[in-house]
């Protein structure tokens, strides 16, 4: 069926089984490969992208669910890297292999949005559920609340 | 450092501070000199003196990296070594991927060794470039090479105030003899190296630009799941595909031969799906109706596993050193010890799962894009798979979303350029988190028996050490029992100046494809030793530190073979990367201190210290826990200090030691595979937990000695320590010993 959503701002249309994972029509329909797949079980959040501004898990949200929504992946939060959290993120060097960290940049930006200046607990609660196997966790936390300085 | 700069300066101060690199780049300074004077002319062209670097007409740098990227920062260290020594201007260099060919010397990313075993090589790339760049002004300018000197993308003669950009140059420096040899920079006039530079892939891996395996789009491709038979070994009986192919966007259901045993680097056979995208893919798979003969591997379960390992580590094994009398000084002892630790099957679980694409051109050649930490390796297996020559593939090396030894298998790109084979069409295989856990290269399962005696002073006078584990070898043919390469992993190597020691290997036959994982076999070694040295110090009524402390004893060489120790010292001189004690004292010192070891805890917390070498490299880590009533483990805060000799980018070991907590972390209190039925039983991330942001510690100190000394390996070395901390620091905080990971199936309470 086709599946008319706005993805970073641009109406589309996907020709998607209902049932497909936003992450598989994200990244194999829409051609967009920065959201990634790293469980399949919304365990690891590598996924992450914002519908409606709100974090979901894409690899267990059905594309049907996003029909007439608004999602946002790591290519549409700036158009440059300008994000206070992608500066942030560079300026700490949070990154090590990368490849969680479009899903924690996504969950960091939602957090900010609703907390502006989140407490340590706000961080655990908000990014546990994005796994780094590289461990940049003592990173994330600093750069979260870099970002939040430099935006209040 | 720089007279030259301030000479030169002198003389058009204003118009060289605009025209070079140091006030905003451009070239142009090479015109106003060249202009008044009456050199030869310069022919133009490009300047490429080995494998690793190209100068262009233009001045732009292409440097290569021939290892591969999986969050260690190699990409940025390797540009940092070579645009160094060439004095390349680092906004003018861009930095390519090396494809897989031996060309390059050794691609294999793994053990710690792209700093260790290639600086000198990389440094040497780029001051072949400067120096050749160097002699070519000099032939231009008609003035001894010896009077020239390569300052920041350009060549200077001091006594002339000429100068010419490494752009201008190129095209002469490529008509010039390549010299044998060269001066390198003396350290103190690095540029780049040993300097906190930031990531090259920083911008992409922000932005969602970073390309991964899994991230490769040809067109026309199709998408690959593969259900593979769970337990090694095992056969296909049957399939019925009837309700697969009957999915949307199914294309075609391929079998996959049988995978072999030893299993070394071949796919594992099994059903493949191929769909237009993923999602079909998997459901088309999650359809096929399979019967398997599961072969002789299905006899595997954990728990009788354990026993048999158990057993194996408490008989006597076959002695791999030994010194002294430890007969006679268990006889003599005042109080003897024994324990066994046990440490179970790991998965490295990278966050990128294994995925590889792959194309067949017409020509039968084949084209791979594939996370791959061996590059050279798989072009082999793929060669051998697809019965080419490895010279008719070729591996295009993506980022890695984590390694940590799994990627070093390429059996997952030889599945994707089998089923491009089969179909005709270009296809990416992405293995599922399941798959990547099921059907790994694991972490070898692991008993070791030690046993030590105390004198009446409380000093250690014997140690004996029995260690019981699957070989790694027996992936690759036939072994019942650790290799001398393994054993050279934190055991033989062990520092203790204890007068009596024997250390001895058991058999352990292997069920699953064993590979390595971040580490290695110094994971459970660390973890014995470390923690039996806190117990023998608890049963002396002494500190742990201060006690380690003593085992290492005085400042000496340990040299395995004069105990009739084989170790290889990962591959390098042992004269040049000694087993130094001092060393090793001084990073245990410097945790000690920067945790404030000593210091009064409140009740139910503790202070635990460890410290070993690895990878040519010496880490101590101290952890503080704190254990509530009912048991809840808190890893509050660690502090790891380094010493890898000289190191590249600080901020990036800083980052390693920072990452290889979390990863000993993980495994400590998380980490285990287990089988049934040879079937390994975890599958994702809820069954296989890792740390998480919430039980990361609040901070994790890092402290990088400064060093002169030659490069030691740094991403793995600091895992080993990790877990023999916490578990002293648990001890300290209660008084239980654990003596089996991960902490889970501990009760703390």
């Amino acid at each position: 069926m086709a599946i008319e959503l706005t993805l970073n701002g641009t109406v589309q249309s996907l020709e998607a089984e209902p049932d497909m994972p936003l992450l598989w029509a994200i990244r194999d329909l829409a051609g967009m490969t920065g959201t990634k797949f790293g469980c399949g079980k919304a365990l690891c959040g590598a996924c992450t992208v914002h519908v409606d501004g709100q974090p979901v898990r894409s690899c267990s949200f059905p594309v049907s669910a996003v029909a007439g929504k608004s999602v946002t992946t790591i290519e549409g939060i700036s158009t440059d890297g300008s994000h206070p959290v992608q500066v942030a993120w560079r300026e700490l060097n949070v990154a090590q292999c990368g490849y969680c960290q479009s899903g924690q940049i996504m969950s960091a930006v939602a957090l900010l949005e609703k907390t502006p200046n989140p407490a340590d607990e706000d961080i655990d609660l908000a990014m546990s559920g994005n796994i780094c196997r590289c461990g940049t966790y003592t990173r994330i936390r600093a750069a979260i609340h870099k970002a939040a300085g430099s935006a209040s | 450092m720089n007279n030259l700069f301030r000479n030169v300066s002198r003389i058009s101060r204003r118009d060289f501070l605009r025209n070079t690199g140091y006030a905003g780049g451009g070239l142009i300074i090479a015109a106003n000199f060249a202009a008044c004077s009456s050199d030869k002319a310069l022919p133009g062209g490009n300047f490429a003196p080995n494998v690793y670097v190209n100068v262009k007409e233009n001045g732009d740098v292409e440097i290569v990296c021939h290892r591969s990227e999986m969050g260690q920062g190699v990409r940025t260290s390797i540009m940092q070594v070579i645009a160094d020594e060439m004095e390349a201007d680092w906004d003018r260099v861009t930095l390519l991927q090396a494809t897989g060919d031996v060309k390059y010397g050794d691609q294999n990313t793994d053990g710690s060794t792209s700093i260790r075993k290639h600086f000198d090589m990389l440094r040497n790339a780029g001051a072949v470039t400067r120096q050749m760049l160097v002699n070519a002004a000099a032939d231009a300018w008609g003035v001894p090479a010896a009077e020239c000197r390569g300052l920041n993308h350009a060549v200077h003669h001091e006594a002339s105030g000429k100068s010419l950009g490494y752009g201008e140059l190129a095209g002469h420096a490529a008509t010039l003899r390549v010299p044998e040899d060269v001066v390198l920079k003396s350290p103190e006039d690095y540029r780049y190296i040993g300097k906190p530079m930031d990531l090259v892939d920083g911008m992409a891996f922000t932005v969602g630009t970073a390309a991964y395996g899994i991230d490769t789009v040809l067109p026309g491709m199709l998408h690959a799941s593969i259900e593979r038979c769970p337990v090694i070994g095992g056969k296909l009986v049957s399939v019925d595909d009837s309700a697969a192919r009957a999915i949307a966007g199914v294309v075609d259901v391929i079998q996959l031969s049988d995978g072999v045993l030893p299993p070394v680097f071949n796919p594992l056979g099994g059903v493949a799906v191929l769909a237009t995208n993923t999602w079909a893919a998997q459901r088309g798979r999650a359809a096929l109706k399979i019967e398997w003969d599961l072969g002789a591997n299905a006899s595997y379960d954990s728990p009788a596993y354990r026993k048999t390992l158990e057993a194996s580590a408490r008989a006597e094994g076959s002695k791999i050193l030994a010194r002294g009398d430890l007969a006679a000084a268990f006889a003599g002892a005042a109080k003897t010890l024994d324990a066994v630790y046990y440490a179970p099957m790991l998965s490295q679980a990278p966050m990128e799962p294994p995925a590889a694409t792959a194309i067949i051109n017409a020509d039968g050649s084949c084209e791979v894009w594939a996370c791959t930490q061996d590059p050279q390796t798989a072009q082999g297996v793929v060669a051998g798979a697809l019965g080419i020559e490895p010279a008719q593939v070729t591996i295009n090396v993506t980022l890695l979303g984590g390694g940590f030894g799994r990627k070093s298998k390429p059996d997952f790109v030889a599945e994707a350029a089998l089923l491009a084979q089969k179909s005709g069409k270009p296809v990416k295989v992405t293995w599922t988190r399941e798959d990547d856990i099921r059907h790994g290269y694991f972490h070898s399962e692991s008993c070791q028996y030690l046993r030590g005696a105390i004198d009446a002073d409380g000093n250690t006078t014997a140690w004996l050490q029995r260690t019981a584990f699957p070989s790694i070898f027996a992936t690759f043919g036939p072994a019942d029992g650790p290799a001398a390469m393994e054993l050279g992993l934190g055991c033989v190597d062990n520092p203790y100046a204890i007068e009596n020691m024997q250390i001895e290997s058991c058999k352990a036959t292997a069920h699953f494809r064993i590979g390595w994982l971040r580490s290695v076999c110094n994971v459970f070694h660390a973890f014995a030793a470390n923690s039996f040295a806190a117990e023998l110090a608890h049963l002396a009524g002494r500190d742990p530190k201060d006690y380690l402390l003593e085992l290492i004893g005085g400042d000496r060489h340990v040299i395995p073979a004069d105990s009739g120790g084989e170790y290889d010292n990962y591959g390098q001189d042992i004269g040049e990367h000694p087993i130094d004690t001092a060393r090793l004292k001084a990073v245990l010192e410097k945790a000690a201190s920067m945790a404030n070891w000593g210091r009064t805890l409140p009740r139910g917390s503790g202070l635990g210290i460890a410290v070993h070498r690895s990878f040519l490299a010496y880490v101590a880590t101290a952890a503080e826990v704190s254990v509530s009533d009912a048991g809840a483990l808190k890893v509050e805060e660690m502090w790891t200090v380094i010493d890898a000799g000289t190191v590249v980018n600080p901020d990036r070991v800083t980052a390693q030691m920072e990452g290889a907590g979390i990863f000993g972390m993980s495994l400590t209190l998380h980490g285990e595979i287990t089988g049934t039925s040879g079937a390994i039983v975890q599958g994702n991330f809820d069954s296989y937990p890792v740390v998480r942001m919430n039980e990361a510690p609040t901070a994790i100190h890092v402290h990088v000695m400064p060093s002169g000394a030659r490069p030691g390996g740094v991403g793995e070395p600091g895992v080993p320590p990790v877990a023999p901390a916490i578990c002293n620091a648990i001890f300290a905080a209660t008084g239980k010993r654990v003596r089996e990971l991960p902490l889970r199936n501990v009760s703390l309470a």
